[in-house]
């Protein structure tokens, strides 16, 4: 299948700077198709199968490509520019799995104490209180609001258990931003997302980030602590059937919990998006 | 005692585990493996010229190598003797054998998981096809352990030749070799993570 239009029109990261140091032609595969990068003097660019020059941006660490003339614009994160945060790119990941599906799980908080036991959540604690989500129709994004969860070790500067409170955003299809309650300062977030790299309609990298206040952990100490996390839903993401999402109410039987991924498979389908999604009638 | 330690890493996982069931205090100093190749860096080759990881500093020494810094740990600080079997010479022959094999397990089954998770650019069949081999070989072993009464890779008590094994095998998952076909090496999988003070490490399902 070749991508719809609306996953044909964004942008998406494809690696952190420091990946293309030097890069001669080195090959980025994206949405099925052979891309090249090339640092020439410290400039990127990037080229399709047909050495057709394709459109580039840099920013919040990692090099961003579209496959689109007429791109969708990229999405404003006004957090990379506050002083003092500190920005940790953590490398691409591959998952066997769409990337949609990545979103979907990284907007769930359900599995918190199952599968990132005593971190993110304890056994004791495995509900999930009811939380708002709303669209921003002039944005044309997702937010999950007034989340709040327990959470033992709810990032590397925590001392001990707090009731985290989240907020969720989903600004592209392949991207989710996770808004959390900074350990260490009030009234501000931290920050930790995904960008994910759809490299087949069920196959993706994961590059993410983190863009903290934190005065106490090194950046290889956030780095590992996120690793950890993120390795934890690989595994997860790689053993759901089918790999790629169903988008089908026939398919699953959401609850309460999931109304953020509710709203999140609705906003796909009102987008038409068809690209790494299962159909009912290929079911296994 | 310090451990230059990566998190994903199944050959830093072998020396925290052991640390943790014999029950040594350590510092841990994070090494940013990937993305950022600090183990090839200046700094970390004048503590490894090989520039791998994990190294152990200990009394003002560096011993690199995970089956390395294994055997010194077990030979200088496990007070029963039985990691690292010195009294007992066929024991530890074969227990010596197998730490070779431990290495064959990482330049195959460990080769495809950095192919599939960190995106490293190596022959991920020809990774997995060795992986397959060697696990054919170590499954039938364990086998015949078992038909002896035999619980371990190298007799009745856990080893150093375990620990080794033990990382890249239960994470094969990780890099797309099932063990779906290896039922002894799957309760041996369950026998050791039922060890006491053993620690999970992500990429590995217990529930297989």
């Amino acid at each position: 299948m070749t991508p719809d239009t609306f996953t044909r029109s964004q942008w998406y990261a494809i690696g952190r700077l420091p990946d293309f140091e030097g890069a001669e032609a080195k090959p980025v595969r994206l949405l099925s198709q052979d891309l090249t990068v090339s640092d020439a003097a410290g400039v990127l660019s990037v080229n399709d199968a047909d050495g057709r020059s394709l459109l580039t941006q840099i920013r919040y660490g990692h090099l961003w490509t579209t496959l689109s003339d007429t791109p969708r614009p990229l999405y404003d994160m006004p957090e990379f520019d506050e002083p003092d945060r500190r920005l940790v790119t953590v490398g691409g990941v591959g998952v066997r799995c769409s990337g949609l599906r990545c979103v979907e799980n990284f907007l769930d908080m359900a599995h918190f104490p199952f599968v990132h036991t005593d971190i993110l959540g304890v056994e004791e604690h495995p509900s999930v209180e009811s939380y708002d989500v709303s669209m921003d129709a002039e944005k044309d994004e997702i937010w999950a609001t007034k989340c709040k969860f327990f959470q033992p070790m709810a990032s590397a500067a925590a001392s001990g258990g707090q009731m985290t409170e989240y907020k969720y955003r989903v600004p592209h299809p392949y991207s989710t931003i996770l808004y959390k309650t900074c350990p260490i300062r009030e009234d501000v977030w931290d920050l930790v997302g995904l960008f994910i790299q759809p490299v087949e309609e069920d196959e993706c990298i994961v590059h993410s980030f983190i863009l903290v206040f934190d005065e106490e952990n090194t950046d290889t100490g956030l780095l590992h602590f996120q690793q950890n996390i993120f390795l934890q839903d690989r595994m997860i993401l790689e053993n759901q059937v089918p790999r790629k999402l169903p988008l089908d109410p026939r398919w699953e039987l959401p609850t309460r919990a999931d109304a953020s991924s509710i709203a999140y498979r609705r906003w796909l389908k009102a987008n038409e998006l068809q690209w790494g999604v299962a159909l009912f009638n290929e079911a296994a | 005692m310090k451990l230059f330690d990566y998190v994903l890493s199944g050959n830093c996982y072998k020396i925290r585990l052991l640390l943790d069931f014999l029950e040594l205090s350590h510092e841990k100093q994070a090494v940013d493996f990937f993305p950022g190749r600090e183990h090839k860096s200046d700094a970390f080759l004048q503590i490894n010229p090989l520039g791998q990881i994990p190294v152990l500093e200990d009394d003002g020494a560096y011993i690199r190598d995970a089956q390395a810094i294994l055997v010194y740990l077990a030979s200088r600080y496990d007070p029963t003797g039985t990691w690292w079997p010195v009294n007992d010479p066929s024991e530890l022959g074969r227990v010596a054998q197998w730490l070779a094999f431990a290495d064959s397990i990482t330049s195959t089954a460990s080769a495809a998981r950095l192919h599939d998770v960190l995106g490293y650019d190596l022959d991920v069949a020809q990774a997995r096809a060795g992986a397959h081999k060697l696990f054919r070989i170590l499954d039938d072993h364990l086998a015949n352990q078992e038909l002896q009464g035999f619980n371990w890779i190298a007799g009745s008590n856990p080893t150093v030749a375990d620990v080794a094994c033990f990382p890249y095998v239960a994470l094969a998952g990780d890099g797309g070799i099932e063990l779906f076909y290896y039922p002894a090496i799957q309760r041996w999988i369950r026998r050791f993570v039922n060890l006491p003070r053993f620690k999970l490490m992500p990429g590995i399902n217990i529930f297989n």
